[in-house]
């Protein structure tokens, strides 16, 4: 388990502030709370997205740490590019350390244009961590629909309109995609649960091979809220079981926290303006599918637990 | 001068071979026809324990040039190789390659472009990344290919270059034809190329570097004429790489080859194998009498225009072979540059484009024969009948 005292004090600052995210971005917040998983010195990479531009303005940087940005759809690609020069030199002797190696991508890099990628990094093993911090959209372009866009939500690609209620298919199941990889860890986390995030940053972090981190990512820019609700909305998204906290260890999933009382995802919805048209008399059956899914979803979660 | 041993090897083979003795630190690489000898042969070098590389096998080129990218940030030296579609594919990564400085070095098959699919050769391939800031050496045959990764390596690490280089060589007619190729002891080539010191590294974490960061207005441009100012530096400091090839295994290498230059009044200008088999023809018609030559560029990027102005300054009549086509309505990219070079000269030759061999369509002595005595009448006459022209196809 993290103490909040101990992590603030025995973990050094590896994303240093002044950088250009939008105030309230969630994607900052999983970046430092991901690196707080490990003490060793770190390796970072990202996809092109929101948390690349904004953090690499040439001349500046909010890196402190080693980072490399390569393109759009291959950041799990370069990582294993990266870690198998260490392994190269490692064994040549001309690296003595430890070092972790952690790629991040937006859900547009690792959803829909980076899957690939991604897959064939898992496949092939390599040791390191990728963190999909899932906004849910493409947001670095304005807010365009991802595989990772939640069924009923407006996006500029997929609107809310006389005909339409903005997203009309379901989002991919990313995290269970990926376990079907076999990898050592996969596991679903939310910046509002901070502690549950760094004990699982933490396990990916220790894996003997790649490990994966689905972290939803606040966007009040895409979604509609104001700006300082960010960790609220991200809460929600777990207490709702919208995002369900789970964690699948060598093939066996366990889900980390279970809402004592499960609100109805319309406290959700109506937080986000995104979803604003979902109250329209023409589209109440669309919140109700949601609700039904939802459900559903997290039934399946229960039993996938209780199988071991 | 050292004297090397003969070994029987396919082109493909012999880059494989030429890979084992460089022994890289990193080579991530997908197998595309007529390459996948070069990653198999490679790949058994490493199930054999024959070369301490860790191989990527990546699920495509896209991820293989990705997985370069990495690894040469990391301060590996790092290798790849591909063919036709497979560069394709890594297109984007390959641009991003040299924008970043990263002293990759890639073997490639040419092989035409789809479509229609056709594994056969052509350079439609590496002509359309010849805008992509890597350097780019061709081959005429297998020995060429050994030869020419070996001072890759030494070119792309250069201190003062610092960029990626792409090693091209025919497709079947050179990557799978065997020939006797003299190689050199492990030790000779481990020392002419020597260790790879980066001058930054990701895994230096005492020194952290961002590297990829977001350039804007401000200054990319600088950047970019950084990389133009490289190409340039590649232009001097090539011929430095390979005087000390030259010296240490006894070869001639320059940024050009003439064969029967100096006096010649018609002039085949060609990549690749082809001028191999043009060699053959101007020794036939100098028998005759007739005044031809051949000269092949070793090199297209960096573009080594004062060489080829040089060598074609007492040329009446020339003819570029293209083994791509630009599509831009003006003759292949050979042709294009070429005559572009010749502008600013007073005695310019007569000069005419043949775009030959697209989907490895066999070029024949006999039909550059017929272009050598088109260039003959085109001498004598002043006049150019047909400027951009296709040999070996049906109307």
């Amino acid at each position: 388990m993290a103490n909040l005292k101990e992590l603030s004090k025995n973990i050094p600052e590896r994303l240093c502030g002044g950088h250009r995210l939008c105030a309230g971005c969630g994607a900052s917040i999983v970046v430092r709370q991901v690196l707080m998983g490990t003490k060793a010195p770190v390796i970072t990479a990202s996809a092109t997205g929101c948390l690349e531009v904004a953090t690499t303005i040439y001349p500046y940087t909010a890196w402190e740490v080693p980072f490399i940005h390569n393109a759009f759809e291959n950041v799990a690609a370069t990582i294993s590019g990266v870690e198998t020069a260490y392994r190269a030199l490692k064994k040549k002797g001309k690296i003595k350390k430890d070092i972790k190696f952690v790629a991040f991508g937006g859900d547009g890099g690792t959803y829909d244009i980076g899957l690939q990628s991604l897959s064939g990094a898992l496949e092939r093993g390599h040791n390191f961590v990728y963190v999909c911090y899932d906004n849910e959209a493409y947001m670095n372009t304005g807010i365009q629909r991802s595989g990772a866009t939640p069924k009923g939500a407006s996006t500029t690609t997929a609107p809310s309109g006389k005909e339409s209620y903005g997203k009309h298919q379901r989002r991919k199941d990313l995290t269970s995609i990926v376990a079907a990889h076999r990898i050592p860890y996969v596991a679903q986390c939310s910046i509002s649960h901070w502690n549950d995030l760094v004990t699982k940053s933490e396990k990916a972090f220790a894996a003997d091979g790649p490990a994966f981190l689905n972290v939803i990512s606040m966007c009040h820019r895409g979604w509609r809220f104001p700006q300082e609700q960010t960790v609220e909305i991200a809460k929600l998204a777990v207490e709702t079981c919208f995002w369900p906290l789970y964690e699948i260890t060598d093939g066996r999933l366990k889900i980390t926290y279970k809402p004592k009382n499960k609100l109805p995802v319309s406290e959700w919805l109506k937080r986000q303006g995104r979803f604003k048209h979902l109250k329209k008399e023409e589209y109440l059956s669309v919140a109700k599918e949601i609700q039904k899914d939802l459900d559903e979803d997290w039934e399946n979660l229960l039993k996938r637990e209780s199988l071991g | 001068m050292v004297k090397g041993k003969i070994i029987p090897f396919t082109g493909d083979q012999i880059a494989a071979y030429a890979m084992k003795q460089v022994e890289p630190d990193v080579v991530a690489a997908y197998p595309i026809t007529p390459q996948t000898e070069i990653v198999m042969n490679f790949s058994q070098y490493v199930a054999d324990g024959k070369v301490s590389t860790e191989l990527i096998a990546v699920e495509s080129e896209h991820s293989a040039m990705s997985a370069c990218v990495g690894a040469a940030a990391a301060g590996a030296r790092t290798m790849t190789a591909t063919s036709a579609n497979g560069l394709a594919l890594m297109w984007e990564i390959v641009y991003i390659a040299a924008s970043t400085r990263l002293p990759i070095v890639m073997p490639v098959v040419n092989r035409a472009l789809s479509a229609p699919i056709n594994i056969h050769c052509d350079h439609s391939d590496t002509m359309g990344a010849r805008d992509s800031g890597w350097l780019q050496i061709y081959c005429e045959n297998a020995q060429e290919v050994y030869d020419n990764i070996i001072m890759a390596v030494r070119i792309a690490e250069h201190p003062e270059i610092q960029l990626p280089v792409m090693v091209c060589q025919d497709g079947f007619i050179t990557s799978h034809a065997v020939e006797g190729i003299e190689v050199f002891d492990d030790k000779l080539v481990k020392n002419f190329i020597g260790e790879y010191k980066p001058r930054f590294s990701l895994l230096d974490v005492e020194k952290p570097v961002t590297v990829g960061p977001l350039d804007l207005q401000d200054f990319y441009f600088e950047h970019k004429r950084q990389q133009s100012e490289a190409i340039a530096k590649a232009k001097k400091y090539i011929p430095e790489v390979m005087r000390e090839f030259n010296t240490s295994f006894g070869r001639k290498y320059d940024f050009i080859e003439g064969y029967k230059l100096d006096d010649a009044d018609l002039v085949i200008c060609a990549l690749s194998s082809t001028a191999g088999t043009a060699r053959g023809v101007v020794d036939n018609l100098r028998e005759e009498g007739l005044k031809a030559g051949l000269l092949k560029p070793r090199l297209f990027r960096p573009f080594p225009r004062e060489a080829i102005v040089r060598g074609l300054s007492k040329a009446k009549a020339v003819a570029v072979l293209d083994r791509s086509e630009s599509f831009s309505g003006e003759g292949g990219p050979l042709f294009s540059e070429i005559k572009s070079a010749l502008y600013e000269e007073k005695n310019r030759p007569l000069i005419i484009d043949r775009i030959y061999g697209l989907g490895g369509r066999d070029i024949f002595e006999s039909d550059i024969e017929e272009i050598y005595r088109e260039l003959s009448r085109i001498a004598e006459s002043g006049k150019i009948k047909e400027k951009i022209g296709f040999v070996g196809v049906r109307d």
